[in-house]
């Protein structure tokens, strides 16, 4: 498990809520050099996503200005029960996924 | 005749020369002093390839945008920022995105967020690298096509790695 993702579990239909992810990954800006002067590579994430049954609600394209183990805070309004699937993409190609339901009352 | 039509040919040409040197020296003046007058984005340029690839040459205005980032950061590693906009969110009127630059970080472009009107809430929060004391902006694109900056100055005590750490 590389990222918690903090929202409601349930919310009613309408209401905007607050999703918080924090994904685990050094976002290596390529400026740094290991004990022997080797120039560490630039790994960093460069595009997260966030889907809400499909269809994109948040999207973002990152750089080595975001701190290690990058945080975001953002909304969305609830809409009907299902999944939350949030994806990120790193420089190396490392692609991972984090899914979490939400079960969404009239 | 031929000496005297010889003689016209260059007052005629050190005319022209003197005239075109004489533009270039006024007009850039005029320019110069337009963008010193209102730069909503200061300190960064209107005409930065970074904001250009953002806004198309579109023009930004100041306000509606509001940048919090803390005065005084210790540590330039981590800096907690938050940006929101003035927006109802709603299928009419919403936030298309929000773009970071920085004055001074090595990669200047920080992040982008794209919203939709299904955000709800138009406000990001996440956490940021500074090399160095600065000016960020933040620059946001509405459904209208027009785009809005708000600004915030920090000061790094400790500003994040460029070489060794």
């Amino acid at each position: 498990m590389t990222a918690r993702v903090q929202m409601p579990r349930a919310a009613k239909r309408g209401e905007v809520i607050e999703v918080r992810i924090l994904i685990q990954h050094a976002m290596e800006t390529g400026y740094r050099h290991d004990e022997v002067g080797h120039a560490i590579k630039r790994n960093v994430i460069n595009a997260f996503s966030c889907r809400y049954n499909g269809v994109e609600v948040f999207r973002a394209d990152l750089s080595s200005g975001i701190a290690a183990n990058p945080y975001l805070q953002f909304y969305t309004v609830a809409e009907a029960s299902g999944a939350f699937e949030f994806t990120w993409i790193d420089d190396e190609g490392k692609q991972e996924i984090e899914r979490q339901p939400i079960v969404v009352s009239a | 005749m031929s000496g005297a039509s010889r003689a016209l040919g260059r007052r005629r040409f050190l005319a022209a020369m003197a005239g075109s040197i004489a533009l270039p020296a006024v007009f850039p003046r005029r320019v110069l002093a337009q963008a010193t007058i209102e730069n909503p984005i200061a300190p960064l340029d209107q005409l930065d390839p970074l904001v250009w690839v953002v806004t198309k040459g579109a023009p930004v205005r100041k306000g509606r945008v509001q940048l919090e980032l803390p005065q005084l950061a210790e540590n330039g590693n981590s800096v907690p920022m938050k940006v929101s906009v003035d927006s109802p969110m709603t299928a009419k009127e919403h936030v298309r995105g929000i773009h970071l630059f920085s004055e001074r970080n090595p990669v200047r472009n920080m992040a982008s967020f794209y919203l939709g009107p299904r955000a709800g809430r138009a406000e990001v929060v996440s956490r940021v690298r500074l090399a160095g004391s600065q000016h960020v902006v933040a620059i946001a694109e509405l459904s209208d096509g027009s785009f809005w900056a708000g600004s915030a100055a920090v000061v790094v005590t400790l500003s994040a790695c460029l070489d060794e750490s």
